[in-house]
């Protein structure tokens, strides 16, 4: 197991180092750069921007002197755009942000989409199982970027219950919009998910079996039908945490909240190759991370597995 | 010596409140320079408004864009700020003198005025910030513009050719800031009260490099500091206390907050959380009529036109003949771009300069007045006349960025070509790919639009000079040129002016479509938000909230 998670993490730098040359090349075959706008900069201008933020060099000499910043500083460079600010503090200030509402997103979707899904399951073609079943569907089709600008209209301006946006440090009352936003079609997803793998286990012969020595339904599904019945969905969930916790471009987007997932998508617009690269690198990481969690969890739950 | 600048002019009824109120030994806060004789003032002095997008940099000198532009002015104060109107008010400066051979201001500082940590305000200051502007160690994008002030070897200082000592500024004693320009420039004083032009404080700069912009740590010397600011969610500030005008200053707490959403700002507004927000296109109908004392338009100083591309190489060669040129203007329904699709307003546009420029007199542009039949037909007989008709149709492209409005317009717009024979391909792309083609001269027609720097038509017209950086369509007219060149010297440019929009008229190098107008909801009880400055350049310590 030690070595196999070793060999993971070993396989996870190259991995990296590609990721952040292939995303330097494509950004850097964008066409404009951070200094183009619409009021053309005159050359001697441009050239002193260049000049400052090493654009004038050649661009194998730009990665390197990149990615050696990294390594030998952790220092992701300056921004280009919010020039009093540094990669590292956009990302020092937005990904607490996204963190903390990706987090509690997550726990939302799972908990819900869980229980929705194994409620669905085990009270098969009842009412219940049609109503989880419409709900997961409704908020699947229910995009983000519909249901946001639907809250702010009914809790901040119909209800006057919620303030309509920003983050105030983390206060509940600017999360709850956001975590619905992000969480609704996750747990969508997750319900569906988890009522199709479960709907599976329960007529397979090791329930079969639990049922026939006489355990209590309850401790049927709970002990033996729940955790094979999660297998898929665990796979489901690495992903989807990382995602979560890099952000919502909508989130920030119609909430303010200040997190990184509309700072990734600006530097991308902006050619703000220094914040782009920084915040593609986190998402890489923590990418190659959570995968290697679930592939730990999947031993933890499935005996069979083994590495 | 130049005198209109006397700020008590404008309030001598304040300040007799003011001393009445004192001497009465009332405890009232504070009361603003300009409240209206009748106005009341409400208890609750705080006020909130809205930001597209994050302040990019609080850095005078690095800051580009015009959200940034705003806090800037709370927080710092140039030679000049501007009236309700647009009219220079002192700022920093009280009045300046000019030389004879109109090259050399001499401004004169009040000797009260302090940054926000208590130091005094000196011309020294001045010239450090504006040499920090043209330095190239310090890289500014705005750098441009003291080289667009004419200020002596700013081109030079920017190119790295001459040390940046020798730009032509000098601070004569600690109230004594002196500029030398390389020639006269009517307008220079207007230039002054941009924010790139504000000073900063060298010791604090040079104590906290980068970081000197911080909440806690930036200094100031307008009449707000700054409380907090968390990048794009809001900015904070609070009145400065060693602001010279202090006592003048009524909100008591600013607050800026960012919501990229233009309709979700719109909702919050209506949700009482803003003050002030931009109504989203095609809303302000609806909104005037909902709540008409809350809804404005007042006119914005940009211009939105199609730019034609007359590049020798690579301009198509249907656009270099200028009847091309005029049937594509005259087949434009700017009416229906306006009344139907914008619905805010704004101006249909028939000329390049914005027609409430200060100064600014409309040449007698035929087609203007024509009726939109007669202008279809004049264009369809040009179209005929340059051998384009039914069986020979005419193909082109129009560039244009992401916006649902620039795509309404365009889609409109290749209707009303479609009636003179020619097939539009529409090409939306993304902002930059937009910007990098366009200046590499890489299109057929491309969506532009600028805004006045300063309220003068040189703003506008100077980008059609052969030798404007920003003339991206190429076109050259050596009359036009001269006539520009004439108007920075002569003693009243504006019928130079004048006869240039002439020549775009009769060359069409462009299509003129429509000027802003700033389309907003403003709090019925906030006054003093300077709605009829074309260059909307509002202070907030002009600003006060009425009891209802």
């Amino acid at each position: 197991m030690i070595t196999y998670i070793l060999k993971r993490l070993a396989i996870a730098v190259p991995t990296l180092l590609l990721l952040v040359i292939i995303s330097f090349l494509l950004m850097h075959a964008a066409p404009g750069g951070p200094f183009t706008q619409e009021r053309q900069l005159p050359p001697a201008v441009l050239a002193n921007l260049n000049a400052k933020y090493g654009l004038d060099e050649p661009l194998w000499r730009q990665l390197v002197s990149y990615v050696w910043g990294i390594v030998a500083h952790f220092d992701f460079g300056p921004s280009f755009i919010y020039k009093d600010r540094t990669v590292n503090e956009i990302i020092a200030q937005g990904f607490p942000v996204t963190l903390t509402y990706g987090t509690v997103s997550f726990v939302v979707a799972v908990v819900l989409g869980v229980a929705l899904g194994v409620s669905a399951a085990i009270w098969h073609n009842s009412w219940l199982d049609y109503l989880a079943v419409g709900i997961s569907i409704g908020a699947q089709v229910l995009p983000n970027f519909v249901m946001a600008p639907l809250l702010l209209l009914t809790f901040t301006w119909w209800l006057g219950w919620l303030p309509g946006g920003g983050w105030e440090g983390g206060d509940w009352r600017y999360m709850v919009m956001p975590v619905i936003a992000l969480s609704t079609s996750f747990m969508a997803s997750i319900a569906r998910l988890t009522r199709a793998s479960m709907l599976e286990v329960l007529t397979s012969n090791h329930i079969r079996t639990a049922r026939a020595k006489g355990l209590p339904e309850s401790q049927v599904i709970l002990k033996h039908a729940l955790k094979p019945a999660l297998l898929p969905v665990l796979s489901y969930l690495g992903p989807t945490f990382v995602l979560m916790i890099t952000g919502s471009v909508v989130v920030d987007f119609y909430f303010s909240t200040g997190g990184i997932g509309k700072s990734f998508v600006d530097s991308a617009l902006n050619r703000d190759y220094a914040v782009m690269l920084g915040i593609t690198i986190l998402v890489g990481a923590l990418t190659i991370f959570f995968n290697l969690v679930v592939d730990i969890l999947y031993a933890w739950i499935d005996p069979k597995i083994r590495y | 010596m130049t005198n209109l600048f006397d700020r008590g002019m404008h309030m001598p009824i304040n300040k007799l409140l003011l001393t009445t109120a004192l001497s009465l030994g009332l405890a009232l806060p504070t009361l603003a320079a300009n409240v209206a004789p009748g106005d009341t003032l409400a208890d609750n002095q705080d006020y909130t408004y809205w930001l597209l997008d994050a302040i990019k940099s609080m850095d005078p000198q690095i800051n580009t864009d015009v959200e940034g532009s705003g806090v800037l002015r709370s927080l710092f104060e140039g030679l000049y700020d501007e009236d309700q109107e647009g009219a220079l008010v002192p700022g920093v400066a009280l009045n300046h003198d000019l030389s004879d051979d109109k090259t050399v201001y001499t401004f004169h500082l009040r000797d009260n005025a302090k940054w926000s940590n208590g130091d005094p305000v000196t011309a020294q200051d001045f010239v450090y910030a504006w040499k920090r502007l043209a330095d190239p160690a310090t890289a500014s994008e705005y750098a441009w513009y003291i080289e667009l002030m004419q200020v002596k070897n700013a081109a030079a200082v920017i190119a790295g050719e001459v040390p940046v000592d020798d730009l032509g500024v000098k601070a004569v004693d600690d109230h004594t800031f002196e500029v030398t320009i390389d020639a006269p420039l009517p307008y220079f004083p207007k230039m002054l009260t941009h924010a790139s032009t504000f000073p900063v404080n060298q010791k604090v700069i040079e104590a906290n490099g980068d970081k000197w912009t911080e909440a806690g740590t930036l200094v100031g010397n307008g009449a707000y500091i700054l409380k907090e600011h968390v990048l794009g969610e809001k900015v904070v500030m609070e009145p400065n206390p060693n602001y010279w005008d202090n006592e003048h200053t009524i909100i008591q707490t600013v607050t800026a907050l960012t919501i990229n959403d233009q309709n979700a700002a719109l909702t919050r507004y209506l949700a009482g959380e803003l003050d002030r927000v931009e109504i989203p296109a095609g809303q302000y109908p609806r909104l005037k009529a909902e709540y008409p004392d809350q809804a404005v338009s007042v006119p914005q100083s940009c211009s939105y036109i199609y730019m034609f591309n007359l590049d020798e190489a690579k301009g198509p060669e249907a656009l270099k003949d200028v009847r091309v040129r005029k049937a594509l203007s005259y087949a434009i329904d700017r009416d229906i771009i306006v009344d139907k699709i914008l619905q805010g307003g704004q101006w249909p546009s028939y000329n390049w300069t914005h027609h409430s420029t200060e100064g600014f007199q409309l040449p007698d542009i035929d087609y203007s007045h024509w009726t939109q039949a007669e202008r279809d037909a004049k264009a369809l007989e040009l179209m005929k006349e340059a051998g384009y008709g039914p069986d020979k149709p005419l193909d082109l492209t129009l560039n244009y960025n992401t916006s649902e409005s620039h795509k309404k317009i365009a889609i409109a717009v290749q209707q009303f070509w479609k009636k003179i024979g020619v097939n539009l391909t529409l090409n939306n792309m993304e902002w930059k790919v937009h910007t990098d083609k366009m200046q590499n001269q890489d299109f057929d027609i491309a969506r532009y639009a600028w805004c006045g720097d300063y309220n003068e038509a040189s703003t506008y017209l100077d980008l059609f000079t052969s030798y404007s950086g920003h003339n991206n369509g190429k076109f050259f007219s050596p009359d036009y040129d001269k006539l520009m060149k004439d108007s920075k010297t002569a003693e009243d440019p504006n019928p130079m002016y004048t006869a240039a929009e002439q020549i775009l008229a009769d060359q069409m190098p462009m299509a003129p479509i429509y000027q802003y107008t700033k389309v907003e909801m403003i709090k019925p009880d906030m006054r003093g938000m300077s709605l009829n400055n074309l260059m909307q350049n509002w202070y907030i310590k002009d600003m006060y909230r009425v009891a209802n």
